[in-house]
């Protein structure tokens, strides 16, 4: 996935679309932030999810963080290797490092987020 | 010394500040200090100190030295063991108590030929010198803030000794477990020590501002083929929870005495000091709580101020003060206090992490201790 063709959340997820079923990860910043992932916990595959809940737990030694979804619908498929070895997160937070994908029920959500432009300087003005 | 047009001007920086910076770490705020939380990964740093060596600044960490013809008595009448008649070169671990038996801070009393040096918490280095100032009525004893004018490196690790006496000489070697001695090391005076806050063998070094890089690059020079790496508070916080060591504003505070902490070692009660009375009380009832390890079932971390619960009941019991996921044994830990009955090896509880219940076993403390061979 290419980090400049994604939509991004405030909440650090990023969303790629693919007809109604939306990918969804933890962007490189996010990551960058945690640092040293010490535990992953991911939504269930079947679960109906409104967009901004909470969906999962994502902890470091430094922090522990919700994740939250920026789309409805119902989840469709967790990548369950990650969760078993979280290297692909720092390594790769765009591709191998995907969380979940979601059918969507209102795709206009997407529309919402924000581009990479707009997601740089939300984390510029959050790191201040 | 700081850019007055910098978001940081107003904090304190090292002498190795730059050189941190240089490298790339990821600097914080930190008691008012910008110290390097992390350089590569705080896992990373870790490992590197329990199978080779990690080089730390600690150079935030306050340097109190006490000096004149009442020093020992001054001393002696404010922390909570003897340490006015050690012999020169020892050093020994205490606190600073209230007349509540609270903490004030926990330190390290070097005795030097000529003085004693007290190596306190960077945060309570100014309420650590108005309490020393405000004893020091009808004594002759001076009290002198050391911190900014010298600096203070920490190298620790199974390899951190060979390193050490690669560029300090067999002395360093030869130092036994807690005690220290001058060296002179390019024409300056190191004040060296066997101590250290990880668990692992090693030295801690104090020496003068103007020298603190040259020290620092002669030692990473020395241990960079061996494994050693610059190490940062992340891994620093680590390592000492790893080894069961008590952090002063999470598992000592004003509120915690040092016996409910399970430090009696270091209290000595039949030493007049400002505190001994209500730690005779205290000691004499039995403290209502104590330190407990905590082994987590979860990966998740139980961090500083999560509740806790017996296993089977909804009443609250005690709280968690530190916890993370402990890269050597590859699970999550925590330190917590709890009442005695509790307190138990292999008694299950809950704690609340974040609105849910994970179950842990109490364990003994230090959750790590180091291989006997690397002893020295």
């Amino acid at each position: 996935m290419d980090p400049s063709a994604v939509r991004y959340a405030e909440t650090h997820e990023w969303v790629a679309v693919d007809g109604d079923v939306a990918t969804v990860g933890i962007s490189d910043f996010a990551v960058r932030e945690l640092n040293d992932v010490t535990y992953l916990e991911l939504p269930a595959v079947g679960q109906q999810v409104k967009a901004g809940d909470s969906v999962g737990v994502i902890e470091s030694v430094k922090a522990a963080s919700d994740i939250y979804t920026p789309v409805s619908g119902e989840i469709v498929e967790v990548n369950q290797p990650v969760s078993e070895n979280f290297d692909a997160l720092a390594d790769d937070p765009f591709g191998a490092g995907w969380l979940f994908r979601v059918r969507m029920s209102n795709p206009e959500e997407v529309d919402r987020l924000m581009d990479r432009a707009a997601y740089d300087e939300h984390c510029r003005r959050q790191q201040q | 010394m700081n850019d007055p047009d910098s978001a940081n001007a107003a904090l304190l920086h090292t002498p190795l500040h730059d050189w941190h910076v240089h490298q790339g770490a990821r600097l914080v705020d930190f008691a008012g200090w910008h110290m390097p939380l992390q350089y590569t990964s705080i896992i990373a740093e870790h490992h590197a100190v329990r199978t080779a060596a990690g080089l730390f600044d600690v150079g935030h960490m306050g340097r109190l030295e006490i000096a004149g013809p009442d020093a020992a008595a001054f001393l002696d009448r404010l922390v909570t063991r003897r340490c006015g008649d050690m012999a020169t070169g020892r050093i020994r671990y205490a606190l600073l108590t209230n007349d509540r038996g609270g903490t004030i801070d926990d330190v390290l009393v070097y005795r030097l030929p000529d003085r004693f040096l007290v190596v306190c918490n960077a945060a309570n280095r100014p309420r650590v010198l108005r309490w020393l100032d405000a004893h020091r009525e009808q004594v002759s004893a001076t009290l002198t803030d050391r911190t900014e004018a010298t600096f203070m490196l920490a190298l620790q690790g199974p390899r951190a000794l060979e390193i050490a006496r690669d560029v300090l000489g067999s002395a360093v070697a030869a130092l036994r477990y807690y005690h220290g001695r001058s060296v002179v090391w390019d024409g300056q005076s190191v004040l060296v020590s066997r101590t250290g806050y990880t668990g692992e063998d090693g030295i801690e070094a104090i020496v003068d501002a103007d020298a603190a890089l040259a020290l620092w690059s002669a030692l990473w020079e020395a241990g960079r083929n061996r494994g050693l790496m610059p190490a940062g508070l992340g891994a620093r916080d680590t390592l000492r929870l790893e080894a069961g060591m008590p952090l002063y504003g999470h598992e000592l505070t004003e509120k915690i005495d040092p016996l409910t902490a399970g430090l009696e070692f270091a209290v000595d009660l039949d030493k007049d000091f400002v505190g001994r009375d209500a730690l005779r009380t205290i000691a004499e009832r039995g403290p209502q709580r104590t330190r407990v390890g905590l082994s987590l079932d979860s990966r998740r971390i139980a961090r500083q101020g999560c509740a806790v619960f017996p296993a089977d009941g909804n009443e609250r019991i005690g709280e968690v003060t530190s916890g993370t996921f402990s890269p050597t044994l590859q699970r999550s830990i925590a330190m917590a206090y709890v009442p005695r009955s509790f307190a138990e090896t292999g008694t299950r509880l809950r704690v609340d992490i974040r609105g849910r219940y994970e179950t842990a076993t109490v364990c003994p403390l230090p959750f790590y201790r180091r291989p006997r061979s690397s002893n020295g």
